[in-house]
C-alpha cells in the first residue's frame, strides 16, 4: 500500500449510525481527525454533531459503526472511558460547582484521589498549563466569581489537566465577546501546535473560517462533504450546510421614521437573585425603527425586555408604550398598550407544547370578540385563522390540529412569529429570535422583522449575534452591567467597537484591541453580581 | 438482548384504551393468583364480584351509591389538578359541604318553602366546600403557600369539626345516646332512583356535561388548560394565574361539597358516622386513571364503585376474611395505575448489543492501511 496520507489519524469514526425514536440522528458518518488540527464540525440545527460528539466522548452508545483512536479499534462506554483515551468535552452548558475553586472543580472526579487531597501540586500544575497555553485563571477563585469566559477557560484546563489529546468544544463561542473569542482562537492555536487536536462544533460560517484547518460539514445526519478551510468559501460551506443556495444579502430599505412607540426612562431593576440587573436604562425607539441591543449574556438584556413586557417590576424608573405608561403593569396590560413579544425561551414561554398549533396561534387573539361569543370560543373561526397564518407564514405543520411540540425549532419560531406579529400594534420586543435556527430559517426571521419595521412597527431586538444586529437594526445600543454604555447608528457601527463596549470598554482606536486587564476585571465583578 | 423504555411519539387513541384495557386484564390475573394463594377458586370470586357490584338492580343501585360521591369529588379534583394545584382536600371539602347541607336540613328548612330545602342545602353545601377550598388557595396564590400540605391539614380539621357536631351540640335528643343527628325531615331528602341510589347521579352527569363544555370550548376552560399545560406561557399571555387558581378551587371545593350534600340529603338522611369514608382520597386516584377528563372520571367513578362493592361482596359471599377485600382492591388497582407508563412508554427488545454492529477488527486493520 502507499502512504497516500503523510499522517495516520489520531482519531477515525466510521459509520457511526445512531437512531432515536422517529429519527435517524447519525447515519454512517465518517470523520477523520489529525495530530495538530482543528476541526470544525459544521451542520444545522439537528444535523447530528453534537449527537456525534456525545458519542465519541461516551454519553451516548452507536447503534452501528467503529471508532479507532490512535490506530486501535476502542469502545467507549462513558466519559471515563473516553477520558482514558485522551478525549474530553467542553459542554455547552459548563459542568461546573458555583461554590467551589477553579482547583477544586479541576480535581473533581479524579480517580485515586485522597480524602483531602493536596491542592498545592494541583495549583502549581495549573499555573503551569495556563502559562503554557495562555489559559491564565486564577486556580483560588470560586467558580461564582469568574466571567463566562474565564469559566470556559476553567472547563479547558480541566481537560488539559487529564492530559486529554482530543478536545471537543461545543458551540464555544455562543458566550463570548468577540475579544473572548480572539483568545479563544489563539488558546486553541497554541493547544494543537503541542501535538493534540481539537474538533468544535458550531453552525456559524465565519467561525469555521476563523478557526478551523478543515471542516466537516452534516446535513440531516448525513456526512456531505469534508473540506481543508483554506480552499472553501463561506457560500460553499452555506450551501452544502443548507443544501441550496443562501441569500446573505437582506433587502433593507430606508424606512420613515414616526413618533416614538417605546420610551423608557431610568430603569431600575433587579434580577431573579435580588441583585440590580438594570441600572438607569432609558432609550427610546421610533415606530420604523429597529432597536438592537448587543450584549454578553448576563448584562441585563433579559431584565429589560421582561420589564417592557410586564414580566418583571422595576424598582426605579417608567415604561411608556404608545404613550401609555405601563411602568409595573401586568403582561396583559403590556399587551393591550401595544407590546408584542417573541421571547427567549420559545418552547418554555413561548407555546403550549401539548396543545394543537391553531390554539397556539390564538394564545392572545382568543379574548377578542372575533373568536368567542361572550365567554363561548368559537373553534371553526380559531381554526380558520391558523389555517390563514400557517399559509401566511409558511409554517410546515401536518395541520392545524397537530400538537405544537411536533414542529421543528423554525416552524415553532415561526408560529410564534405568526402569532406575535399579527397581534402587534406598536411595538414588538424580539429576544434571540434566531437563536439556535438554522440558515434558512434564521433568514425567514430577519425578514419577517424588516417587514415588520417596514409597516411601521417599532422592533427592539435583542441579539448576542453581533452579524445579526449589523445586518438588521438601524441602531445599535450596548448593554454592559444593566447600563447602556453606547449607542450607535448601524452604519456609523463598528464591529470591534462595539466588542468593547460589551467588555465593559469604551472604545478609543481600532488599535487598541489589545485587550487590556481591567476589561477583564470589571466582567469578574459582573460575574460575582450576577 | 435487552429491554429499554422508549417515549411514544404520539400516543394513539388505541394505546389510551388499550392500555386500560390490558391493565385490567393483568390487575385480574394478578389478583387471581392471591385468591389461589388463599384457597379460592378466582373465577368464582370474580363472578361473586361482578355479581355483588353489577349483577342486579338492587346491586347496581349500591354500586352507584358509591359512584356518585366518586364521581363528584373526581370531578372536582381533576379541575384542580388540571391547574396543577395538588388539591388532597377533597375529603374536607365534602365533610363542609355534609356540613352546611345539615344545617339546612335540621335548622332552615323551618323557615323555607318545602320546595327550596333540598335547592338550599345544594347551594350552601357547595359553597362551604368552597370556602373551605378557597383558605389553601388563598394562601397558595397569593402567599406560595404548599397547598398539598394546607389542604391535607384541612381534611383533619373539617372531619373532627363535623365528628364533633354530630357527637355534640347536634346530636339526636332522642337518639338513645348513639352519636348522630335527628333524621332530616322529609323535604330535606334528595329524591331517590331506586333503593339507595339518588338523584345525585343526575347531578354528577350535569356537572361532568359543563365541565367538559366550560374546559373545551370557553374562554376561561382555554386559559384554565394553558396554565396547567404551561404556567409561564400563561403569565406571557397575560393570564391572571392567582385569579385563575382561585376560581378553579372555588369549583373544585364546591363540586367535593356537593358530593357531602348527596351523602347526608340522599344516603343517610341525617348526619353521622360514615360521611367521610375516604371517597376524597381515592378520588385522586379518579382523576388520575381518567386522565382529568370529565367522561372518564364518570367512567372510572362507576368501576372503582363496583370495585368497592364487589369486594365488599365476596368477603360476605365467599368467606374470606375483611383484608381481602382490600387487598384485592389494591392489588386491582396497582397494575391499572401502572398501566398508564405503557401509554406514555413503549418496550423495545433491543436483539444485540451496539458492538456485535461493529466492524470487526481485521477490516478496520486493513483500512488503517
Amino acid at each position: 500500500m502507499t502512504e497516500s496520507r503523510t499522517r495516520d489519524p489520531i482519531l477515525r469514526m466510521r459509520g457511526i449510525t445512531k437512531r432515536f425514536p422517529g429519527v435517524l440522528a447519525n447515519d454512517h458518518i465518517d470523520l477523520k481527525l489529525f495530530e495538530g488540527e482543528v476541526l470544525a464540525l459544521l451542520g444545522e440545527n439537528g444535523a447530528g454533531k453534537s449527537t456525534l460528539m456525545n458519542v465519541l466522548c461516551g454519553l451516548y452508545r452507536p447503534d452501528e459503526g467503529a471508532i479507532t483512536v490512535q490506530g486501535d479499534l476502542v469502545d467507549i462506554q462513558s466519559p471515563r472511558d473516553a477520558y482514558d483515551l485522551g478525549i474530553g468535552m467542553v459542554h455547552q452548558n459548563f459542568m461546573l460547582v458555583e461554590t467551589m475553586t477553579v482547583a477544586e472543580n479541576v480535581v473533581l472526579g479524579l480517580q485515586g484521589l485522597s480524602f483531602q487531597p493536596e491542592l498545592r501540586h494541583v495549583k502549581r500544575r495549573l499555573e503551569a498549563l495556563g502559562e503554557q497555553y495562555g489559559l491564565q485563571v486564577d486556580p483560588d477563585a470560586y467558580i461564582w466569581q469568574l466571567s463566562v469566559g474565564e469559566q470556559q477557560r476553567v472547563e479547558i484546563l480541566k481537560l488539559l489537566y487529564r492530559d486529554v489529546d482530543i478536545l471537543i468544544l461545543d458551540e464555544p463561542t455562543a458566550v463570548l465577546t468577540p475579544q473572548e473569542v480572539d483568545d479563544l482562537v489563539e488558546v486553541l492555536r497554541r493547544v494543537v501546535k503541542e501535538g493534540k487536536a481539537a474538533i468544535f462544533i458550531t453552525h456559524k460560517l465565519r467561525e469555521v473560517m476563523m478557526f478551523s484547518d478543515r471542516v466537516t460539514v452534516l446535513r440531516g445526519g448525513k456526512n456531505v462533504a469534508t473540506r481543508s478551510t483554506s480552499e472553501t468559501s463561506p457560500e460553499e460551506l452555506a450551501r452544502l450546510m443548507v443544501g441550496r443556495e443562501v441569500l446573505f444579502q437582506l433587502d433593507k430599505t430606508a424606512c420613515e421614521l414616526g413618533g416614538a412607540v417605546l420610551e423608557v426612562e431610568d430603569l431600575e431593576a433587579l434580577n431573579d437573585k435580588g441583585l440590580p440587573a438594570l441600572r438607569g436604562v432609558s432609550l427610546t425607539v421610533r415606530a420604523g425603527e429597529i432597536v438592537g441591543i448587543a450584549g454578553v449574556a448576563g448584562n441585563g438584556q433579559r431584565e429589560l425586555a421582561e420589564v417592557i413586557t410586564g414580566l418583571r417590576d422595576v424598582v426605579d424608573g417608567e415604561v411608556y408604550v404608545n404613550d401609555n405608561c405601563i411602568t409595573n403593569c401586568s403582561p396583559l396590560r403590556a399587551i393591550q398598550a401595544g407590546v408584542s413579544h417573541v421571547p427567549e425561551d420559545r418552547v418554555e414561554m413561548g407555546l403550549v407544547g401539548d396543545m394543537s398549533v391553531a390554539e397556539n396561534l390564538a394564545l392572545k387573539a382568543y379574548r377578542t370578540s372575533e373568536f368567542s361569543r361572550g365567554p363561548v370560543l368559537h373553534p371553526t373561526r380559531m381554526r380558520f385563522f391558523a389555517e390563514d397564518l400557517i399559509d401566511g407564514f409558511d409554517i410546515a405543520t401536518p395541520g392545524p390540529e397537530t400538537r405544537v411540540k411536533f414542529l421543528s425549532g423554525g416552524n415553532l419560531q415561526k408560529a410564534i412569529l405568526a402569532r406575535e406579529l399579527t397581534a402587534c400594534e406598536g411595538l414588538l420586543v424580539a429576544v434571540h429570535p434566531t437563536r439556535g435556527l438554522d440558515v434558512g430559517a434564521t433568514e425567514t426571521v430577519r425578514d419577517l422583522l424588516l417587514k415588520q419595521r417596514e409597516e411601521g412597527t417599532a422592533v427592539l431586538l435583542i441579539s448576542e449575534d453581533l452579524d445579526e444586529l449589523m445586518e438588521v437594526s438601524d441602531r445599535i445600543a450596548v448593554m454592559f452591567e444593566g447600563e447602556i454604555v453606547g449607542i450607535v447608528p448601524t452604519e456609523e457601527a463598528d464591529i470591534d467597537a462595539i466588542g468593547l463596549m460589551m467588555a465593559g470598554e469604551q472604545p478609543r482606536s481600532s488599535k487598541s484591541r489589545s485587550r487590556s486587564r481591567s476589561g477583564t476585571q470589571s466582567q469578574t465583578q459582573e460575574g460575582a453580581a450576577g | 438482548m435487552r429491554i429499554v423504555f422508549e417515549k411514544r411519539q404520539e400516543v394513539s387513541r388505541t394505546i389510551r384504551v388499550l392500555v386500560p384495557v390490558l391493565s385490567l386484564v393483568f390487575a385480574l390475573i394478578f389478583g387471581a393468583v392471591l385468591l389461589l394463594l388463599s384457597g379460592v377458586n378466582p373465577l368464582v370470586a370474580y363472578a361473586a364480584m361482578a355479581q355483588g357490584a353489577f349483577g342486579d338492580v338492587h346491586a347496581l343501585a349500591e354500586t352507584l351509591v358509591k359512584a356518585i360521591p366518586l364521581m363528584l369529588t373526581g370531578l372536582g379534583v381533576s379541575i384542580a389538578f388540571r391547574m396543577l394545584f395538588w388539591n388532597i382536600g377533597a375529603e374536607g371539602q365534602l365533610a363542609m359541604g355534609g356540613l352546611a347541607a345539615t344545617w339546612v336540613a335540621l335548622y332552615a328548612s323551618r323557615s323555607l318553602p318545602g320546595w327550596s330545602v333540598v335547592p338550599a342545602a345544594i347551594l350552601l353545601g357547595m359553597i362551604a366546600g368552597a370556602l373551605w377550598a378557597a383558605i389553601p388557595a388563598v394562601l397558595r396564590a397569593y402567599l406560595q403557600v404548599n397547598e398539598t400540605i394546607t389542604t391535607l391539614m384541612m381534611n383533619y380539621i373539617a372531619i373532627l369539626l363535623v365528628s364533633h357536631m354530630y357527637h355534640g351540640p347536634w346530636r339526636d335528643p332522642e337518639g338513645y345516646g348513639f352519636p348522630g343527628t335527628a333524621r332530616f325531615p322529609e323535604v330535606a331528602w334528595l329524591p331517590r332512583i331506586y333503593d339507595r341510589a339518588h338523584a345525585g347521579l343526575f347531578l354528577a352527569l350535569i356537572a361532568a356535561a359543563i365541565l367538559w363544555f366550560v374546559l373545551q370550548r370557553t374562554k376561561w376552560g382555554f386559559e384554565l388548560r394553558i396554565t396547567g399545560e404551561n404556567p409561564k406561557a400563561a403569565r406571557y399571555i397575560g393570564i391572571n394565574i392567582p385569579r385563575l387558581i382561585l376560581v378553579a378551587m372555588l369549583v373544585s371545593g364546591g363540586l367535593c361539597g356537593l358530593a357531602g350534600v348527596c351523602e347526608v340529603t340522599g344516603v343517610m338522611r341525617r348526619l353521622q358516622q360514615g360521611l367521610t369514608v375516604g371517597y376524597g382520597y381515592t378520588a385522586i386516584i379518579v382523576a388520575w386513571m381518567s386522565q382529568l377528563n370529565p367522561w372518564g372520571v364518570l367512567l372510572v367513578g362507576f368501576l372503582l364503585a363496583g370495585l368497592l362493592v364487589g369486594g365488599d361482596q365476596i368477603q360476605m359471599a365467599m368467606g374470606l376474611p375483611a383484608a381481602m377485600g382490600l387487598v384485592l382492591q389494591g392489588a386491582l388497582l396497582f397494575p391499572m395505575l401502572g398501566g398508564s407508563l405503557f401509554a406514555e412508554y413503549k418496550l423495545r427488545i433491543v436483539r444485540s448489543e451496539p458492538q456485535d454492529a461493529v466492524l470487526s477488527h481485521e477490516s478496520v486493520a486493513k483500512e488503517a492501511k
